[in-house]
């Protein structure tokens, strides 16, 4: 791997070290990741694992840093969470990237609710999850108890607040003792043009446990930068999805890992992009044991002039025999001017394997769309009909069904936007 | 009903139709019949509205109303109904989803409130029953993994549903076996009435045994070259279609 070393610190990077300065007292692992990052500062394309998404040149300005909430923040918080359905059964609100114990709901019964807490250095090498590192508040922890079924989902509400644009930095640890079952779901809302985000969801999974995991991002910062960190124990299964319908520049870096025998691990997505939006979805799996299964199935619409990227890596080690991957990403382009990356990968150490991807970039059948408004219903409704069919079939990997209702909402509610040529 | 005006029609600047005329009238079933690359299914086309077809010269007026320059979803609101050769498979769009959108959007252009979904449930029963459809079969996706006779069959359930004033059915009949095809015949029969027209091409004379033609029109080489009754369908039959493709040369 080559490391780029940029020669001059761009405005966005002086900021981010002058941010980091006015930190009162960073303990060591904080001063360590920032120490780090001015190493590698913001990628560019030289990077490989960031040769479609170029963050140098996104990411002009470092907004400054979000404070602890104020009354009036947690008060908007109050105010807008309000007005907005409920995704789970429990919910847990995090406003600005810190965790609001006042706007959240009790844990339930099998829930430990560790509170907040100072999570473990992540060991990546990558500019945005040290930047998460050196700036995220304490972490929001939440523990499933051994054996514990908890019933609906449990949300988690990422709030930012109205009001001058700010980065908004966040860690959420998430442990599934051996046999536990749950379902979460991440809603990102509330950022407008200007703010940037940079989220850290940490998922473990205990021996035989179960967990679906939904990403819900149809707000609009400039900047979502999101990385998941999700390790599996044996027999396990882990089921994740994300819906990307708003952000400007959105990426999200999944690093999973099957650590133990036998486990599951799948990721599933729509990306729903317009304008001039870009959104890269890259994802590594690791194999490091026998018998894991592994499913990657994305699905990505891109309009306008819009920009959407898929880097699936799956890598099979030595002793990881008896694994079973597929991997899949398909795209639908809606204009001439609409670009897709996809780049599958497979690096195979072991001999004993079935390992499949498939990419494919199409457009609309024009024969669909011609038949459908033979029936009378008009072209604008055909195409969004035809694109929803298309979008469901991602959505349908989740499990849940309250939250492929909401994820079929939002995905609805881009369709339309589109429709009527927003 | 239906007037084709010196109607000629270029595909990747191919002429395929030229200065084609043919009238149908009110109640009327019209056939047409023609040997492969006559232009047949281009006609259908054309009327229905698909794109990719340039317009060179002529018109086509439903009731008197030129609809050259209405888009496809227009003229089915209008009544025009073309079942297809081959039906468009569509999955992930259910067959139900796709007929209720497709009946309220044809009411929403005429200015009619949608329908109940009870209503529209009880309406799709009874075609089905009628057609011999599965209803089960309607929950499945447009088209997919339906055999040929399913996919017609369909093809009449939605034209009985969408009650148009003016049916093309380009070659219906392919891929039938006799059963289906009698199934299907007699779907169109019931819907046969004074206020409704019928286009029915096709390349044998079989359908029309089922499907009894008030008028055939023989077309070669993007026109119509000749025209009678019914005993003209059984005349090519026996000869072929040699002779008037030479006319037509």
């Amino acid at each position: 791997m080559t490391l780029h070393s940029p020669v001059a610190k761009t405005a966005a990077e002086t900021e981010l070290a002058q941010a980091f300065s006015a930190l009162e007292k960073p303990d060591g692992n904080r001063a360590a990741a920032i120490s780090a990052f001015e190493k590698i500062g913001l990628p560019t394309r030289r990077v490989e694992a960031w040769h479609y998404t170029d963050l140098r040149a996104g990411m002009r300005r470092a907004a400054p840093l979000a404070p602890a909430p104020s009354a009036d923040s947690i008060a908007a918080a109050r105010a807008a969470l309000a007005d907005r359905e409920r995704l789970g059964e429990v919910r847990f609100v995090l406003v600005d990237g810190h965790y609001v114990e006042e706007l959240s709901d009790c844990a339930p019964e099998g829930l430990g609710l560790a509170g907040i807490a100072e999570p473990a250095p992540l060991a990546r090498a990558d500019a945005v999850v040290l930047l998460n590192e050196a700036f995220a508040p304490a972490a929001l922890c939440v523990v499933v108890g051994e054996g514990a079924a908890l019933a609906g989902p449990i949300e988690i509400a990422h709030f930012t607040g109205p009001g001058e644009p700010l980065a908004v930095y966040s860690r959420i640890v998430a442990r599934l003792h051996p046999g536990a079952r749950a379902t979460f779901v991440e809603s990102f809302l509330g950022a407008e043009a200007g703010g940037q985000r940079n989220a850290v969801t940490q998922v473990s999974l205990g021996a035989g446990a179960r967990c679906e995991w939904a990403t819900l991002i149809d707000d609009s910062p400039d900047l979502h930068l999101e990385s998941q960190f999700v390790t599996v124990g044996s027999d396990a299964d882990f089921n994740g999805f994300a819906l990307v319908s708003g952000g400007g520049l959105v990426r999200r870096q999944v690093f999973a890992r099957h650590d133990e025998p036998g486990a599951r691990i799948s990721f599933s997505g729509l990306s729903l992009l317009d304008g001039k939006r870009h959104a890269d979805t890259t994802l590594e799996i690791a194999h490091g044991a026998p018998r894991g299964t592994s499913r990657e199935f994305f699905r990505h619409i891109v309009a306008g002039e819009a920009v959407g990227v898929y880097q699936g890596k799956v890598i099979v080690e030595q002793y990881a025999q008896k694994t079973d991957g597929v991997m899949k990403s398909q795209a639908i382009l809606l204009s001439p001017t609409a670009a897709m990356n996809n780049k599958p990968e497979l690096e195979i150490f072991a001999d004993d394997v079935v390992c499949g991807h498939g990419a494919t970039v199409g457009a609309l059948d024009p024969a669909q769309v011609f038949y459908l408004e033979a029936r009378g219903i008009p072209r604008e409704q055909a195409e969004a009909m035809l694109l929803e069919a298309f979008g469901v079939e991602a959505i349908e990997k989740l499990v849940d069904p309250v939250l492929v209702e909401a994820a079929l909402q939002r995905a609805r509610a881009w369709l339309s936007r589109r429709g009527t040529g927003r | 009903m239906l007037e084709v005006k010196n109607l000629s029609v270029c595909i990747d600047g191919k002429q395929i139709l030229d200065d084609l005329s043919l009238t149908v009238k009110n109640g009327e079933v019209a056939a047409i019949m023609g040997p492969n690359g006559s232009g047949k299914s281009t006609l259908s086309y054309v009327i229905a509205g698909k794109p990719d077809y340039e317009v060179t010269g002529g018109d086509i007026l439903l009731d008197g109303e030129s609809i050259l320059s209405l888009p496809p979803h227009e003229r089915a609101a209008k009544g025009i109904f073309l079942a297809f050769q081959y039906p468009v498979e569509i999955p992930g769009v259910a067959t139900m989803t796709f007929l209720k959108a497709a009946l309220n959007a044809q009411r929403r252009a005429r200015g009619e409130a949608d329908l109940t979904t009870p209503d529209f449930i009880r309406a799709v029963r009874g075609a089905a029953q009628s057609l011999k459809v599965d209803f089960d079969m309607l929950k499945r996706p447009v088209n997919v993994g339906f055999s040929g006779g399913e996919k017609k069959r369909i093809e009449i359930l939605q034209m009985s549903l969408l009650a148009p004033k003016l049916c093309v059915l380009d070659e219906t009949d392919s891929g039938l076996d006799i059963d289906a095809l009698r199934i299907v015949a007699e779907g169109v029969n019931a819907l046969r009435r004074g206020d409704r027209s019928f286009l029915v091409i096709t390349h044998y004379q079989r359908l029309l045994d089922h499907i009894r033609p008030d008028v055939v029109h023989v077309m070669a080489k993007g026109r119509i070259v000749a025209t009678g009754g019914p005993e003209l369908a059984l005349e090519l039959e026996r000869n072929g279609y040699r002779d008037y493709s030479e006319q037509a040369a």
